[in-house]
């Protein structure tokens, strides 16, 4: 090949500068931290899946259809399921969601929308402190306003608990999300002559619906595996109850007692439970996401 | 088209700029009462058989406590497109959102002074900002389609939620409008696709078509095209010029050849104030004050 040595007229090589040392210390640094970035993932990642695959193991040996419909049976007999403990965890979770997703979504377009000044400052923090506040002070205080007033335990304390502890996670993401809604868009909607809450509930949530939906789906899993507003909430039940204003069996509970037992065979159990809750949570988040993207897909 | 371009030549010709003269005569700074500006329509209608659709007295914006605009008087013909011109932070914008009442809804934001339309003040208390903005309708910078809406939905959605027409007129409503913004062909055989999927000088006009759906007496367009190509930008110059037969146009641009294609007269803002307002011809031509000559001819902004 021939040597094309071109010089400039500073007398320098035209091609000089082009391999340098500084350059390779940047790309080796550029691989160490894209290395480190990819660690910090992994050990991310690692207890998720260990947890998931060890759930998976246990959990699925003790699964077979009597674990769906069947009632608990006395200790020392084998089989049985936990039937009133997944009946019981739907009703407290839907209970809950039904009282924490409408409050919160409700603050949420108020602080997104109409909140200015202090009062909206003020609920805004007390919604930060509440998410931070532990679940057991929220059980009792639903202890408080529901059990003592009523003077027995029930499914309905257990759905106040777990609905207050809804409420700020949907809020906070609610509002996240209606705020990431761009202002153009409130505009367009304003200057056809639309008043202002048509705006609202035709443009802006819509538009953060799939945000919304996926803020409350994470609300829903938290609520679902609380154990300890449960315990002096809705206690629990040995037998299937459906009632609002009795104690109701849940499976986060079940889960405790039974592992806390000395018996192997409970331990089982309990393991299998914790696959069903698992999967029950993430079954509904899948469920919600496909709806959400149908109904996109619909107007498309 | 060919009557209302004949009638504003006409008009050049005569050289009585009488609507930049109804404006100088109110630059005192008084608000004037009921009957002056009812004098001073008849005597607008009377020189030149325009009639002003919108007039702003002594028009003050503010955001905060800092003032935006510094007192404008202006009338905006009938049926004529208006362009407004001015180098960047003007008060072009403001002025705009001032006319349909949008510039009130930012926080701290305030407006003082009149804003007639017709003979009807909009800043009066017991007027409705938002049957105001019917009549008003707006299209802003950049397309603002609703993201979660079909084409047809994103023409038919005030329709529906003003309940102007019956079901069944509806799909012909929304035909027209889309026909009206030049963008039916392109779009009729897939009405009900996303209008995120168009391109971003066919999403403009189907923002032009929205507004137009609900037939508001007055169109006010905030740079309509600035972020777009040439050839989208062409679609839409064609567009406003066929508007004029049927609505009161006025469109803020930061490009002076776009202004001097398709307006019939044209406002030169500076620093919040009203420079100059004369038909287009005179104003690019023949401006009466040097500043407007400076920016016109490129020596400054």
């Amino acid at each position: 090949m021939k040597d094309v040595s071109v010089f400039t007229p500073a007398g320098r090589l035209l091609s000089s500068g082009l391999v340098s040392a500084v350059y390779r210390r940047r790309r080796l640094m550029d691989l160490l931290m894209t290395g480190l970035a990819g660690l910090a993932v992994l050990v991310a990642v690692v207890p998720l899946f260990s947890i998931l695959i060890s759930v998976a193991i246990r959990g699925l040996s003790a699964l077979n259809l009597d674990f769906f419909t069947k009632m608990p049976v006395p200790i020392g007999e084998t089989g049985g399921g936990v039937l009133n403990a997944i009946v019981g965890s739907g009703i407290l979770v839907g209970l809950g969601t039904l009282i924490g997703l409408p409050i919160g979504l409700l603050s949420a377009i108020y602080l997104a929308e109409y909140g200015r000044g202090r009062l909206a400052d003020t609920i805004r923090l007390f919604t930060e402190v509440m998410s931070g506040v532990p679940s057991i002070v929220v059980g009792i205080f639903a202890y408080a306003i529901v059990v003592r007033p009523l003077h027995h335990f029930s499914a309905l304390a257990g759905g106040v608990a777990l609905g207050i502890l809804m409420i700020p996670v949907v809020t906070r993401t609610a509002e996240e999300m209606i705020r990431m809604v761009p202002q153009s868009l409130r505009e367009a909607g304003l200057a056809l002559g639309l008043p202002r809450w048509r705006v609202t509930v035709s443009i802006v949530l819509p538009s953060a619906a799939s945000g919304i939906v996926t803020g409350a789906m994470l609300a829903v899993a938290r609520i679902a595996g609380e154990t300890a507003p449960l315990l002096f909430t809705a206690l629990n039940n040995a037998f299937f109850s459906t009632s609002l204003l009795r104690p109701i069996a849940s499976l986060p509970v079940q889960i405790y007692t039974y592992a806390t037992s000395p018996y192997e065979e409970l331990h089982r159990i309990a393991w299998g439970a914790v696959f069903v809750l698992v999967m029950m949570v993430l079954i509904t988040n899948l469920l919600t996401r496909l709806a959400v993207r149908s109904g996109y897909e619909m107007k498309r | 088209m060919s009557v209302s371009g004949s009638e504003s030549a006409l008009w050049r010709g005569r050289s009585v700029p009488s609507f930049r003269e109804t404006a100088a005569s109110n630059t005192r700074g008084v608000v004037p009462t009921r009957d002056e500006i009812a004098v001073e329509l008849a005597v607008a209608r009377a020189r030149t058989a325009v009639v002003p659709a919108l007039t702003t007295y002594d028009l003050r914006a503010y955001y905060g406590s800092t003032e935006i605009l510094h007192g404008v008087n202006l009338a905006f013909p009938y049926r004529q497109v208006t362009a407004i011109i001015g180098p960047s932070g003007c008060g072009k914008s403001t002025l705009l959102r001032c006319l349909n009442r949008m510039h009130e809804l930012t926080p701290g934001a305030s407006v003082k002074g009149r804003v007639l339309l017709g003979n009807q003040d909009i800043y009066a208390p017991d007027v409705d900002p938002v049957a105001l903005r019917r009549k008003i309708g707006m299209v802003f910078q950049r397309p603002n389609p609703f993201p979660t809406m079909s084409i047809f939905d994103n023409v038919a959605a005030a329709l529906r939620w003003h309940r102007v027409v019956r079901r069944h007129e509806l799909a012909d409503r929304v035909e027209q409008a889309l026909r009206m913004a030049a963008l039916w062909d392109e779009v009729k055989d897939r009405l009900h696709e996303n209008a995120l999927g168009l391109s971003g000088g066919q999403q403009q006009r189907l923002c032009i078509a929205r507004a137009l759906a609900i037939e508001p007496e007055i169109l006010l367009m905030d740079e309509p095209a600035s972020a777009l190509d040439p050839i989208s930008t062409g679609h839409i110059e064609e567009l406003i010029v066929q508007l004029r037969s049927r609505y009161t146009v006025l469109i803020v641009t930061h490009n002076m050849q776009q202004a001097a294609r398709i307006s019939d007269y044209t406002a030169f803002m500076l620093m919040g104030e009203l420079i100059e307002f004369s038909p287009t011809a005179t104003l690019f031509t023949n401006p009466s004050d040097s500043r407007t000559e400076a920016y016109v001819t490129g020596r400054f902004g």
